[in-house]
């Protein structure tokens, strides 16, 4: 009995060991090989600390016009997307949560079926370029304003509301609008704050409509220069090919100089979000 | 006479009855008016952007001409389905869409149940918080910045899976231009990637077991395996269920992001999957009716795979997602 419960422990520590320096080691690789000197890179030294410490490539990144207009846009694309759609999504959740509220079901019903259906690929980017959005930034916020996986947690959290206090305010003289801004929104600022982060961390990450919607370089988020530097190769890692001289292995320290700094941003904030993000899958996992 | 009057009764009745719901649903409808203007946005969003979608879909029965627009475009019936049927590509697209979903269902799924099994043993508060934030991190990291990571790592000269291989003396491997490596490289990302955030729900399915029950388990001489086994597992299999229902609706809308982004002209026999087909033909080819067909043909089968599941776990079980 004892010695199989100790046995337990032991995998228990091995296999978290593993999770945990599975998840880190990635990180603390790309980190150190962006910090090294070229000669420790070139030679295949660095593994889990920077040798030769520099910022040379960080330099490089964030002094490069192409990387700073996509983060420009990037942010753009968070900070009016994050807005339009929490926007949207609060009001009409709050408007479903409301049972007496006619063709409700019928308007969820409505919602549901897209979760698993679409019109696919094709039909989409139709519509778009019919609607006359094509190549504009707009293409890349509407298309996701509203998440109906987010809208239906939204829904229940305005629900989960006690109903007599918005009767209080009602009784008090304030109209339905009034009881959404005065009543519902105060009381649900951590569930819209939630919401939100589950929206800007997609609109940070989005690659899909970029690419199928984007033709204009101007446009390009991040994502978009992530891909073209890294996967496919391009002018930027050329030039520090060139002007280094040290061959394709001091580009690719530049490489991930580039991805850890797409990186960072949200490795610095999520630690302190998480207990939000985890709010919502508990939320959406009760109404599964 | 009598038959008649009643008739006619019946039908004053009926007709005040159909009046007083045509007043009802009037009041219901002023009464819902400001709700039915907040809803207005999304309702717009809706039809726009997922209904007329999906009407679109009609244009895989016509040869769609973009110039030309739908109705004056010529009408052909399933000859688009047919010629994708008898592609040259078909078997494979379908062969590698079905392998990769199914090769998920059976290596990503359970990962982060068995993560949420073994934290769960983790006594220690601080401890147990730190792995999970450590864990969660890797699924908000963009699919780009996972692709482009495992390609570096996997690269022949300075990726560190290389670099580990040559210090134990192997030689390198590029891992990117091997076509049977892919699958591998697809389904241990997505583990990387998501197992950490996947075992939040199962998590909070095993803390609202009461402890008294496995309490009692101990006391009649169980150890933690048969525990787990016995008392964990079963206390779970709901949750089990209906995350395994959405998965399958997955299995073969395997998402195109990271397809695309890992793909390369060498590693295309297995890697080429339906989505990714349907971005070739349709937006770099640009014949949309054919491209169209093919996702139509996806969008469906992926619902009858939701729907079948759903169907099998109601048969054999009491759980059902709808």
């Amino acid at each position: 009995m004892k010695t199989k419960f100790s046995i337990f422990s032991i995998f228990k520590a091995l296999f978290l060991f593993i999770v945990v320096m599975a998840t880190v080691i990635p990180f603390l690789y790309m980190i150190s090989v962006s910090l090294s000197d070229k000669m420790y890179v070139l030679r295949n030294e660095v593994l889990f600390y920077p040798k030769g410490l520099n910022f040379e490539m960080y330099k490089y990144v964030l002094t490069d016009s192409r990387v700073y207009a996509a983060y420009l846009n990037t942010l753009i694309y968070v900070s009016v997307g994050t807005f339009i759609s929490l926007t949207v999504t609060a009001l009409g959740a709050y408007a479903i949560s409301k049972e007496w509220m006619i063709f409700r079901s019928f308007f969820i019903k409505l919602m549901v079926i897209c979760m698993f259906f679409t019109g696919g690929m094709i039909p989409t980017y139709l519509v778009i370029k019919g609607i006359g959005i094509l190549n504009t930034r707009w293409a890349v916020i509407l298309p996701e304003t509203v998440s109906v996986w987010l809208f239906l947690i939204m829904m229940s959290m305005f629900r989960s509301i006690p109903k007599e206090l918005e009767d209080a305010s009602k009784i008090d003289g304030v109209s339905e609008v009034g009881a959404f801004w005065y009543v519902a929104l105060p009381l649900s600022g951590a569930a819209m704050a939630t919401i939100g982060l589950f929206y800007a961390v997609s609109y940070w990450n989005d690659f899909m409509r970029p690419l199928l919607y984007l033709n204009n370089p101007k446009l390009f988020p991040l994502t978009i220069l992530l891909r073209d530097m890294i996967l496919s190769g391009s002018d930027m890692a050329n030039k520090g090919q060139a002007s280094d001289d040290g061959g394709f292995v001091v580009v690719d320290s530049l490489k991930y100089a580039t991805l850890m700094v797409s990186v960072i941003p949200i490795m610095c904030t999520y630690p302190f979000l998480q207990k939000y993000f985890v709010k919502g899958v508990m939320v959406g996992s009760l109404k599964g | 006479m009598d038959n008649v009057t009643q008739t006619l009764k019946t039908y004053d009745v009926n007709k005040t009855k159909s009046k007083k719901k045509v007043g009802n649903f009037l009041n219901d409808f002023k009464r819902s008016k400001i709700l039915l203007l907040m809803f207005l946005p999304t309702l717009i969003y809706i039809i726009v952007f997922r209904y007329l979608p999906m009407y679109g879909v009609i244009i895989s029965f016509y040869d769609y001409n973009p110039y030309k627009g739908l109705f004056q475009s010529k009408f052909v019936g399933i000859q688009n389905y047919v010629s994708f049927f008898t592609n040259v590509d078909f078997t494979r697209i379908l062969v590698n869409t079905f392998l990769l979903g199914i090769y998920r269902l059976i290596f990503t799924f359970p990962a982060p149940i068995i993560l949420a099994l073994v934290l769960n043993e983790v006594r220690n508060n601080h401890m147990k918080k730190f792995i999970q934030t450590v864990s969660y991190l890797p699924n908000f990291i963009s699919v780009t910045v996972v692709a482009g990571m495992s390609v570096m790592f996997l690269g022949p000269t300075s990726g560190i899976v290389n670099h580990i291989i040559n210090i134990f003396g192997g030689e390198s491997v590029y891992f990117m231009s091997h076509p049977e490596y892919f699958r591998s490289i697809y389904v241990v990302t997505d583990i990387w990637q998501g197992a950490g955030w996947g075992s939040i729900i199962y998590l909070a399915a095993i803390t609202s077991i009461d402890p008294a029950i496995y309490e009692s388990a101990y006391m009649d001489g169980a150890n933690k395996f048969q525990q787990i086994i016995h008392i964990t597992l079963p206390s779970i299999a709901q949750t089990v269920v209906i995350m395994f229902i959405i998965s399958t609706g997955n299995v073969v809308s395997i998402g195109f992001e990271k397809v695309f982004l890992l793909q390369n002209p060498a590693i295309m026999v297995t890697s080429d999957v339906i989505s990714t087909y349907v971005y070739r033909t349709g937006l770099l080819n640009g014949d949309f009716s054919f491209a169209t067909a093919a996702g139509l043909f996806n969008s469906v089968i992926s619902l009858i795979f939701v729907w079948g599941s759903n169907y099998l776990s109601k048969k054999f079980g009491d759980n059902s997602l709808f």
